[in-house]
């Protein structure tokens, strides 16, 4: 009978009960909606903006490479060539083409059509070849970032011609040279191959990505060992009492401090006392590897900490030492937590910008640094430069930074996990 | 025998005084002064029977372990002799794992345990100053209450002890070990194909093996056996009793069991633990058929426990 009882009041608050489960996943669920929403709007608005930046236009101009209006002597050296005048035979076939043009104010709009690099370019050109001095080729130059960036359709004629850098006559050239055929659309691979530039079209992240990937190569060789050592002692050597108290709290409470700090602290001790290069990979890995210690070491002692107490009692019940027991049994199994703590310390370092701003790696640098003391600068500044340029051609490269960027902090995720599941299959 | 039956009146009050301490140590600290002293006066409880060989290995002389505020082994005095085989029974909760653990300094890592009293193996204090843990537990190994196998291979799992220690002088010397330490432990067999798998994807009785195997694979002087039978089946537990059977012309054993059959079978010797005192020690033929204790005559008559 009171079965029977029982049975009936556990079905009436069954149906609440699941319901207000159901209500509870339906929350869940519109949470995680909410979230992936505003993933994809940011995804989406940084990619739309972002994937111009990866193709270049190109317009083709019939050269007559002479070498007299150039300047060459007959067998010229290298010298010869950096000091010729391949602007001023650019700006010549420019106004071969289009003869009707006059007047120094169309003239200048006409040579706006065509990148200040295309000379460059053109001598590159000549100088591999130079059996074509004296003949008149058709050659692709590199467009001007404006005139690309009408190409690519961003500017629309609707706009007052006072708000926008393309002026109707250069649409009209523009315009004309498309049904030519004399235009065409390639892949960017100046922004993968060169450093900063004045001009958008000249401007690429290779200075960027090395001056990161050398920063980061001195970030993880000094917070690794040390974060990972720091961990094992703290967990499994040192005695507990109030110094190594103090220490954990410290360290805890060094994982919470502003970055810029931290590159306020290596402006005063890395490049004012001790005398480092400025703007230098070596002092910016310095400056981040202490950023990234904390994190380190908190995540690595966590997973060293959670290694079941019965694998160190195996070991040490079997007469191995404790650095054995450490490095043979604790270790290993704490190796997966460890290394996807660092990579997230290391991703959190590629991203950073604000401490390496403080130590000066915010310079305008051209050229890709070849070892860790060239002054260079990183993607998140080279970003923060970008964004800070007023031209449509660097907008749009900001957010290609921003796609690179967002690619490797990807990769390095994708490593932690494959390097966690490869641990963890052992 | 009229000493005797007072000596056991006596004891039995003591113990219930004992009980009474075990429940009121949750009350306040006020009290918990009290029942210290209450505790004072039942550590002079001295065991009855024969805890004193002539051949000691091991030697434990008035040891107490306390683990923070818990007095979990009260004054305990007890040889382990030469080439015996020794069982520990007690009911769950009275210290036999400890005391056990305490035997080969195991206890050092657990935070806020603390041994006092003396130890001895082949006469040298275990807890002294010159004592080396790696060379004390390469003499006394020991075998967990859990199944703890490392998560590397089977064969890692027996050769990692004989390698540290420089046991084996080339990769043939070293299977051999394990193949044999393998066998002894009855687990070859259902492994040989499967050397390279990791040991911890055994079922919980092939890992139990599989821990005492990398036990024995390192030819220790004294094992200590905690419940090394308790996730086996009859067969394997028969095998393994035959292992220690096998191993006790060479070594000295101390196992821990709730099978009062295992320790009638294998042991030369029993000690009866309650709450952290060891009661009664004696031949184990004495301890089963004339147990002179109220509380071995109830625990190995099943009256609790
Ligand atoms: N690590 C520890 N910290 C605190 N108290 C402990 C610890 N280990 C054991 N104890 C306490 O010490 C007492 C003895 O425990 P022990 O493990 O030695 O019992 P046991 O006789 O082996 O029991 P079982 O038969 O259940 O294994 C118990 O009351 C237990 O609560
Ligand atoms: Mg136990």
């Amino acid at each position: 009978m009171s079965n029977y009882d029982n049975t009936t009041l556990i079905a009436a608050s069954l149906k609440k009960r699941y319901a207000r489960e159901r209500r509870f996943q339906w929350y869940g669920r519109f949470a995680v909606f909410i979230g992936f929403v505003f993933l994809i709007v940011l995804l989406a608005d940084i990619v739309s903006k972002g994937m111009p930046a990866f193709t270049q236009h190109f317009i083709k101009v019939d050269v007559t490479l002479d070498a007299d209006r150039l300047g060459l002597p007959e067998n010229p050296t290298q010298q010869d060539y950096f000091g010729a005048d391949f602007g001023g035979v650019v700006k010549a076939s420019l106004r071969e083409m289009f003869p009707e043009v006059s007047g120094r104010g169309d003239k200048k709009q006409l040579y706006r059509l065509i990148s200040v690099g295309a000379e460059y370019d053109l001598r590159d050109h000549l100088m591999a070849n130079p059996e074509l001095v004296g003949t008149t080729q058709s050659i692709w130059l590199r467009a001007h970032s404006e005139a690309g960036s009408y190409l690519k359709g961003q500017v629309s004629r609707a706009l007052p011609e006072a708000d926008r850098k393309v002026k109707d006559i250069q649409m009209d050239w523009l315009d004309q040279l498309r049904r030519d055929g004399r235009t065409q659309s390639r892949f960017n691979t100046v922004f993968f191959t060169a450093g900063d530039s004045r001009e958008p079209e000249l401007a690429g992240i290779r200075a960027a990505l090395q001056g990161s990937f050398f920063t980061l190569m001195v970030t993880f060789l000094l917070a690794f060992p040390v974060g990972v050592m720091a961990a094992v002692y703290l967990e499994e050597f040192a005695p507990r009492n109030r110094l190594t108290d103090l220490i954990e709290i410290n360290i805890n409470n060094l994982a919470a401090v502003p970055s810029i700090v931290f590159g306020l602290l290596g402006l005063a001790v890395f490049i004012n006392f001790f005398e480092l290069p400025r703007s230098a990979p070596l002092v910016g890995g310095m400056v981040l590897s202490l950023m990234t210690l904390p994190t380190i070491i908190i995540t690595s002692r966590a997973s060293i900490q959670a290694v079941s107490p019965s694998i160190r009692e195996a070991a040490l019940g079997v007469g191995a030492s404790q650095l054995q027991t450490v490095l043979h049994h604790v270790l290993p199994v704490a190796m997966p937590g460890i290394l996807t703590g660092s990579i997230i310390g290391m991703a959190q370092a590629l991203g950073e910008s604000a401490p390496l701003l403080m130590i000066g790696m915010v310079a305008f640098i051209m050229d890709a640094p070849s070892g860790v003391t060239d002054p260079s600068t990183v993607l998140p500044v080279q970003i923060f430069l970008w964004a800070d340029s007023p031209e449509r051609g660097f907008t749009e490269k900001t957010s290609a930074a921003i796609i690179v960027l967002m690619g490797f902090l990807i990769l390095m995720n994708a490593l932690a996990v494959f390097l966690r599941r490869r641990f963890e299959m052992k | 025998m009229m000493q005797g039956t007072e000596n056991m009146g006596s004891m039995t009050s003591v113990a219930i005084e004992a009980e009474t301490v075990e429940t009121d140590s949750r009350e306040t600290g006020e009290s918990r002064v009290l029942q210290l002293q209450d505790q004072d006066e039942v550590r002079d409880y001295v065991t009855i029977g024969a805890p004193f060989v002539d051949n000691a290995k091991m030697a434990a002389r008035n040891v107490n372990v306390h683990y923070g505020e818990k007095h979990a082994i009260m004054d305990v005095s007890l040889d382990i002799g030469k080439n015996e085989v020794i069982a520990m029974i007690g009911p769950s909760g009275c210290g036999k794992s400890t005391f056990l653990r305490t035997l080969n300094r195991m206890n050092d890592i657990i935070a806020g345990c603390r041994v006092d009293g003396e130890i001895t193996l082949d006469g040298e204090d275990v807890y002294g100053r010159q004592q080396d843990t790696v060379m004390l537990r390469a003499r006394v190994g020991m075998v967990f209450q859990k199944p703890n196998p490392f998560p590397k291979s089977i064969y890692e799992n027996v050769a990692y002890g004989p390698r540290i220690h420089g046991l084996a002088h080339n990769k043939a010397e070293l299977d051999e070990i394990v193949e044999s330490s393998l066998r002894r432990a009855s687990l070859f067999d259902e492994v040989k194909d499967n050397l390279d798998k990791p040991g911890t994807g055994l079922s919980g009785g092939q890992q139990q093996r599989l821990c005492i195997a990398r036990a024995i694979a390192v030819s220790p002087e004294v094992i200590l056996m905690d419940e090394p039978c308790s996730a086996l089946d009859p067969i394997a537990t028969a095998r393994i009793e035959e292992l220690i059977d096998e191993l006790k012309e060479k070594y000295t054993i101390a196992i821990v069991t709730h099978s009062m059959q295992q320790a009638a079978r294998v042991s030369q010797r029993t000690a009866y633990f309650h709450l952290g005192k060891l009661i009664e020690v004696g031949g184990t033929k004495d301890i089963f058929t004339r147990p002179r204790h109220q509380l071995t005559e109830n625990y190995i008559t099943g009256r609790f426990g």
